[in-house]
């Protein structure tokens, strides 16, 4: 009975959608004979983000002219701020100065990019069926990369490789379809593009294909379809972005909490491509928790399953041939996921630990304990002294004069070394009563430790580091720093070994290829599990005097994967396979593994029309 | 497979710059020296741990408690006396370092070393090498073996500059020497049983913690990888169990890098050199007593000349392991559960062993003295004082070709160097009219032959440990100047292939690198080509006319390995070697060589080496017996 009800209102939603749907498409076949029309018809993202560097373009750190840094814009909790301490770490950890500057070309050189590979009938009948398109030179070279080191280093330096010969936004599930079939009907290579946030080089066009490559940008089918209160779910289009669907989702009262740290930029689609992540895991659950129904379009058909039931015996998971399919199968288009009601309290914290041994012996047994916060973190100490050279001026005397105690107590009181101590951010979430209960019992367990409360906001700027690192990779880039952060998972009795080699092994590297200034190379414990941890790693340094620094950059890069690997780490946590891990996916899910997924890729896609060659 | 020497460079002779560690003894206070500030730079700042904290990390690491319970559950007794008994092994084996006594050694062994030894040298570049290796990961020290006194002088040298004691495997004899066995421990020493077979707690145990002392890393570690002291003076076949322990926090990611130190340490005169000779010939070794060592002090009495310790390069494990390890095949099973070790990761560490046993040898400093062996043992009636120097100044020439380091003071004259080595070894030889010959050992009268026997192949036996002492040098080219006499042809594949074979002929008694047959034959190649004895044309090896001598002297070194086991085979095929057992064999064969030694039909004294009798068994048993007939049959 009740199910029926649920189906009933699923199909009037589908049909109220399939109007809109209609309704669209006639607007957009009427405006956009002329394709620059087209630009002004749908919201484009591109026109507020920056074309070869991460985020907004009003965002951005910078040197001012006295060499002090500020960020600038107006929305983070930093923008307009001065971080005084941010030049001087600059300097003293990678060795940069502020007179030699590596400054990226300012625009695109519109002549540098390929001109179009098209395949006119299938263009043709395309617009026939009214289908926003582009083959505008920007629209491309915005869809042909992630954010890789070397894709972003080659924009900024104006090299443009292989880019997609066509840009095409459907605006539903039954635009996907179509294009779809046009694709196979005029073996056209399909790449679906969600939010562009890949480091894995799985967006990257790849340089052997002969076809004419369209990239299929799911943005504007960012809605949400409905939202089943009784059931706690929400039926969304896939290519709805991160806070996006959040904030809308707020509205009503709830929220999915799946917070990948790309949130801003990420899509829902991207998410289920690449088995995504979030840093509030342990109340909400991964990608794969969340998803309760997910429609994908294929060249054999649309892939769905035929209920929504919470739990299936029905043979292997089809959802797992699906979420981290990597765009090699076809386009997720639409996704059920679970919702829940917006948490009443929310607190951050931090502890302060004597050393990264005693750090992760501590996440360790919250993990026992199965009494994570939504978010538990551990920095090592080089990533402290980053996150503290992030510290904005402060206003008052009083505040610095605070801060000059707390660091007194800590150090000289507490005895705690400040080149081995480490901090833990946490962010706990629910009734404010049951927060502050959860909060005693984790401190509780971080003081067998050694570990010290060290107060809300530094757990808070320590999550707000995440959301400007990658801003901070482009100011680095502007001084001849480059760097990258690479993730893997590893059992619990590793976590600390795989930690040391891997740091190692990234200092060695360098000193070997020839860096002149010793590398950053800082880790941190993101995420914690009952059998193991998932570690997050960044990794930069000076490149002035290397002729070839990207080269070495991948290098080191390789020799630190090989390494993870070797450690007994995963492949990948979060950030998926792409182009960039392939060579590695043999070993990590053996010959028949992969032999399994070729053959689901030679049924669903025999010509190979979703030619993207991530993953296998 | 891909070489473990990363290229020649790692075997390239370099003239280190040795300087003598006793000239400072001698000239300030043994007591200061003593009671100065220690401060030693430990890996990662590591504190060692207190001997009570180690041992309880060991005891309850999960690899020993999963031994334990399987033990427990094998034998049938309860866990907790087993349990028991592995706490008591660790007890009777672990060190105690402590630092009071490590001075008091320091004070003693200043006044011993400067009575027994005219200079220790050290080389200053291997010193700074290890220091900054010992900061870096944890460092295992490998020294040869050729005396008691190895680790002495080492741990000695470590303090005197400030480098981090060692703690030092030491076998289980030792410990029982009352007193001394107790300041050993407390030096850094810990006990090994000799014989553990399959002792599986006692295996656990020891492993365990050789590999809890190399995680924590607040000491080098310091074993010998040859197993055992050398009783002929030459690299013995490696042992791997130390050497697997060692490396295994590496394979499995407990460790960034175990960097494996190969010291050389070479003696003038070793201090043991009658009782090597009389343990050769079968009498027993004395047991290792306090009183033994308070009678052996007549030893002090003596002049033993220099040594040598020359500190290798730190050999890199990871370095060695990219491409051959796959690290990842420790990912699937709990780190503290037992190593299987693969074929491959078996392979790789006898290739490590062996290497570092190379190393060693190619840092040895040879004396005059090794080299005038060589002419005396290959004249047993002894050789005019003229010819031996022309010989042995010849063969200097020689060696230094062929790369050796050799300790030949410049500054005095080649005679006078040569007449003081002789008089250094005055026990072995004596110069008499002009004559250099063999000194027999006296003794009380009347003998039997056998004792006469006994009595001339002491020093016999002597001069040939020194003689092995220098024999590395020429073992590549002579091989290869032996294999192209007994080659069908002279081209190169023909020669080489008769190389490969005498290679595995004497896989027992001389050291090679397994799998590194082409380097070793084109390395034996080389050197004949310096020193003008070899061309090679069209792929066809020639020897030149002018050179030949070095040839006939090259495979003259062989000679006796070959008559041995010419002798030793014969002896097999009698009929009633239908079926043996390793000790029958062995006295049959002692039995036998003395026989045809009386009947004089023998000459050289130093088939009566044990050592190579056991060699032979083993290489009898491990090849196809027929096969080495046949290559003796047709070689004569």
């Amino acid at each position: 009975m009740f199910l029926k009800i649920i189906h009933a209102c699923k199909t009037s939603k589908r049909k109220v959608q399939l109007s809109f749907c209609c309704m669209r498409s006639i607007l957009s076949l009427s405006l956009s004979l002329s394709l620059s029309l087209s630009y002004f018809f749908f919201p484009f993202r591109h026109d507020i983000m920056k074309w070869n560097g991460w985020g907004y373009s009003d965002s951005r750190f910078l040197f001012n002219k006295k060499g002090q840094a500020e960020f600038t814009g107006k929305r983070y909790r930093l923008s307009g701020l001065i971080l005084p301490s941010l030049k001087d770490w600059f300097e003293g950890t990678f060795g940069a100065n502020l007179q030699h500057k590596s400054p990226a070309t300012p625009a695109l050189n519109v002549s540098a990019v390929p001109p179009p590979n098209l395949n006119e009938s299938f263009v043709e009948e395309l617009k026939a069926a009214g289908v926003a398109l582009s083959q505008e030179p920007e629209d491309r070279v915005f869809r042909s990369h992630g954010h890789c080191l070397h894709e972003i280093f080659a924009l900024r330096e104006g090299r443009i490789s292989r880019v997609p010969d066509l840009v095409v936004w459907p605006s539903c599930h039954n635009d996907v379809v179509k294009i779809v079939e046009l694709a196979c009907k005029h073996n056209v290579c399909l790449i679906p593009y969600g939010g562009g946030t890949s480091v894995s080089s799985a967006l990257e066009c790849p340089p052997e294909e002969t076809r004419s490559i369209v990239s299929l940008d799911t943005s504007q089918m960012n809605r949400i379809l409905w939202i089943d209160e009784k059931n706690l779910t929400a039926h969304v289009e896939a290519g709805i972005i991160g806070q996006d669907l959040e904030r809308q989702l707020n509205e009503s009262g709830y929220c999915t909490g799946h917070e990948p740290d790309s949130m801003e930029f990420s899509s829902l689609g991207g998410w289920v491509a690449t088995r995504a992540s979030g840093m509030k895991k342990n109340i909400y659950g991964n990608i794969e928790d969340l998803v309760v129904h997910i429609k994908m379009v294929t060249p054999r058909g649309v892939i769905e399953k035929s209920c929504q039931g919470p739990r299936m015996s029905t043979g292997p998971d089809i959802h797992h041939f699906i979420m981290g399919s990597e765009g090699t199968l076809g386009v997720v288009t639409e996704v059920t996921m679970k919702i829940r009601p917006v948490p009443e309290y929310q607190k951050y914290g931090s502890i302060v630990f004597p050393n990264f041994q005693q750090g992760v012996a501590c996440l360790r047994e919250v993990a026992k304990q199965r009494c994570a916060p939504a978010s538990i973190r551990l920095m090592d100490n080089e990533q402290f002294q980053f996150g503290h050279a992030l510290k904005p001026q402060v206003s008052s005397i009083f505040t610095s004069f605070l801060d000059g105690l707390k660091k007194f107590y800590i150090t000289k009181f507490k005895g705690f070394d400040p080149h081995h101590l480490c901090v833990a951010t946490l962010l706990f979430e629910g009734d404010r009563e049951k927060v502050l209960q959860h909060e005693k019992q984790v401190y509780d367990i971080a003081a067998k430790f050694g570990g010290l409360a060290a107060g809300e906001d530094n757990g808070q700027r320590g999550y707000m580091l995440t959301f400007v690192i990658a801003y901070l990779r482009d100011l680095g880039m502007d001084y001849y720093v480059i760097g990258e952060s690479f993730e893997t998972s590893v059992p619990w009795d590793r976590v600390l070994d795989l930690c040391r080699n891997v740091k190692e092994r990234i200092v060695r590297e360098c000193k070997e290829r020839g860096v002149q200034f010793p590398p950053l190379s800082t880790c941190r414990v993101t995420q914690t599990y009952d059998a193991g941890a998932c570690v997050y790693f960044y990794f930069a340094f000076n490149y002035r005097g290397l002729s070839d620094p990207i080269h070495v950059y991948e290098n080191v890069e390789h020799a630190a994967r090989e390494e993870i690997l070797a450690n007994g780490g995963s492949l990948s946590h979060h950030h998926g396979v792409g182009k960039l891990r392939k060579e590695w996916m043999k070993e990590a899910v053996s010959t028949v593994g992969l032999g399994m997924l070729k053959s689901v890729k030679e049924y669903v896609d025999p010509s190979n029309i979703f030619g993207n060659r991530n993953l296998l | 497979m891909v070489s473990l020497l990363q290229g020649k460079h790692m075997l390239r002779a370099e003239l280190e710059s040795f300087f003598d560690i006793l000239e400072e003894r001698r000239q300030s206070s043994d007591i200061s020296h003593a009671l100065r500030t220690f401060s030693a730079q430990p890996y990662h700042e590591a504190t060692p741990p207190s001997v009570k904290a180690l041992n309880r990390m060991v005891l309850e690491s999960q690899f020993l408690r999963y031994v334990i319970a399987e033990v427990a559950a094998e034998s049938g007794e309860p866990p907790e006396c087993v349990k028991e008994e592995a706490a008591g092994i660790l007890d009777k084996m672990a060190q105690n370092l402590q630092l009071s006594f490590i001075r008091l050694l320091g004070f003693s062994l200043s006044k011993i070393f400067k009575r027994l030894f005219r200079s220790i040298w050290v080389n200053e570049d291997g010193l700074a090498r290890l220091q900054q290796a010992i900061q870096e990961h944890p460092v295992i020290l490998m020294p040869n073996h050729r005396s008691y006194i190895d680790f002495l002088v080492l741990s000695y040298i470590m303090f005197t500059y400030d480098l981090s004691i060692p703690v030092i495997a030491a076998g289980i004899p030792l410990m029982g020497m009352s007193l001394i066995g107790e300041i050993f421990r407390r030096s850094g020493a810990f006990f090994i049983r000799r014989s553990i077979g399959s002792d599986k707690l006692y295996w656990a145990v020891l492993s365990e913690y050789v590999r809890t002392i190399v995680r924590t890393g607040f000491a080098p570690v310091e074993f010998y990888v040859e197993g055992l002291r050398s009783r002929t003076l030459k690299s013995l076949t490696p042992k791997l169990g130390k050497l697997t322990m060692v490396l295994e926090p590496f394979f499995k990611g407990e460790v960034y890098d175990v960097l494996l130190v190969p010291v050389s340490i070479s003696y003038d005169r070793v201090l043991e050199e009658t009782l090597l000779a009389h343990e050769l010939l079968g009498v027993p070794k004395p047991k290792e007593t306090t009183t033994g060592l308070l009678k052996a002090r007549k030893v002090l009495e003596d002049d033993y000349g220099c040594m040598h310790v020359c500190f290798g390069k730190p050999v890199s494990a990871r370095a060695l392991a990219q491409g051959r390890v796959n690290r990842g095949q420790f990912n699937l099973v709990p780190r503290g559960l037992p190593l299987n070790a693969s074929a491959e990761l078996q392979e790789f560490v006898n290739g490590v062993a062996h290497l570092l046993v190379r190393l060693q040898e190619k840092n040895m400093v040879l004396s005059p003295w090794s080299l005038m062996t060589f002419t005396l043992l290959q004249s047993p009636q002894g050789v005019d004082w003229d010819q031996l120097t022309h010989k042995t100044l010849w063969l200097r020439t020689l060696a230094l070709r062929f790369g050796a380091h050799l300790n030949w003071p410049a500054q005095l004259a080649d005679s006078e160097v040569m007449s003081d080595s002789l008089a250094l070894h005055h026990s072995i030889a004596c110069r008499e009219k002009g004559r250099v010959q063999l000194v027999e050992e006296v003794g009380p009268g009347p003998v039997t032959q056998e004792e006469a026997v006994f009595r001339k192949a002491s020093a016999v036996l002597m001069c040939a440990s020194y003689r092995n002492q220098a024999l590395h040098v020429f073992t590549r080219p002579a091989l290869v100047a032996l294999a192209m006499t007994t080659a069908a042809s002279p081209r190169k594949e023909d020669v080489f292939r008769r190389f490969c074979f005498l290679q595995e002929l004497f896989a027992n008694e001389l050291i090679f690198i397994p799998g590194h047959a082409v380097q070793d034959f084109e390395e034996g190649c080389d050197g004949l080509q310096q020193c003008g004895a070899l061309t090679i044309t069209d792929q066809t090896l020639r020897v030149t006319e002018e050179e030949q001598d070095a040839i006939i002297f090259l495979t003259a070194i062989l000679q006796p390995f070959i008559e041995t086991y010419e002798v030793v085979c014969r002896i097999l095929c009698e009929e009633r070697f239908q079926t043996f057992s390793e000790k029958s064999f062995l006295s049959s064969v002692r039995d036998a060589v003395i026989k045809l030694l009386i009947s004089g039909e023998q000459d050289p004294h130093c088939q009566l080496q044990m050592w190579l009798q056991v060699n032979v068994y083993l290489l009898v048993t491990q090849m196809l017996l027929c096969v080495g007939c046949f290559f003796i049959s047709s070689w004569k």
